[in-house]
């Protein structure tokens, strides 16, 4: 398991345990990632946050267009795995959670103990997080760093 | 106008000390009829039966055992029970201590006879 944000890493912890799912991916509502467990590769999770984060936008979107409010989780199961996608609050930001399990748990286990996680990192949170622009100059090097900080290399 | 399912479940649900009967879905675990008094926490219920269900499955079939009948989890602030409500369906009622365990029992299969 790694995070970026430490605060992060013992809700995430106890939701893996929990739920006996295989893989999480934390990340920011923009598809920065903040924690990870279960990839083995950097560039699988690069790809992961961005497909969330595209799927999260384009629900969010399609909710507008047809006047439903908001949706929450997008679930897709299949036969051998499920992949469960959930935006939720932070008090500084949206965030969003991807969740890969297997035959081992199930669907109500994940969104069980997903919805503890999510209470947990919300009085784990800081509540006073500096303003950050998107893309500032160090975008790179803070991705670099980033991804160092998640694969330990 | 109430379903067939609710109607059933509500039917449970009228025996002193029961707090919730749901009809649940066995392979996800998600609630798919409730009902419960208010404050009832149907969501863990129904994911922890289901998966327990599953697991108890796994064993029976392992065991070369016939598939259970019902499923009783005494703890120290309440019961649950778990029948086979239809196909890929569980029928679970969440409890209190003081209740009739017999009564609760038939119940739950009348019910799960009627779903069937």
């Amino acid at each position: 398991m790694r995070a970026i944000e430490p605060w992060v890493e013992g809700p995430l912890k106890t939701f893996m345990t929990e739920s006996a799912a295989r893989v999480c991916l934390i990340m920011t509502g923009a598809g920065q990632v903040v924690a990870q467990h279960g990839f083995t590769r950097s560039v699988d999770v690069m790809t992961a946050a961005s497909l969330g984060a595209g799927i999260v936008a384009s629900t969010r979107e399609l909710a507008t267009e047809i006047r439903a409010g908001s949706f929450g989780a997008v679930v897709h199961q299949g036969s051998r795995l499920g992949v469960y996608l959930a935006p939720f609050e932070l008090p500084a930001a949206p965030w969003i959670g991807l969740v890969v399990f297997g035959p081992d748990t199930s669907l109500g286990m994940v969104q069980l103990f997903f919805g503890r996680m999510v209470d947990e990192l919300v009085r784990a949170a800081p509540r006073d997080e500096p303003h950050r622009d998107v893309l500032p100059e160090t975008f790179e090097d803070e991705l670099n760093a980033s991804l160092r900080t998640l694969f330990g290399r | 106008m109430i379903s067939r399912e609710q109607a059933v479940l509500d039917e449970v649900t009228r025996i002193g000390g029961v707090r919730s009967a749901l009809l649940v879905s066995s392979d996800d675990g998600l609630v798919v009829v409730e009902s419960a008094l208010e404050d009832q926490a149907t969501e863990a219920a129904a994911a922890f039966a289901a998966r327990l269900g599953g697991r108890l499955a796994t064993l029976t079939s392992a065991l070369r055992a016939p598939p259970m009948s019902v499923l009783l989890l005494q703890a120290t602030a309440g019961q649950l029970f778990v029948v086979v409500g239809g196909p890929g369906l569980l029928l679970v009622a969440v409890t209190s201590n003081e209740v009739n365990i017999g009564e609760v029992r038939l119940a739950l299969l009348a019910a799960a006879g009627q779903l069937n």
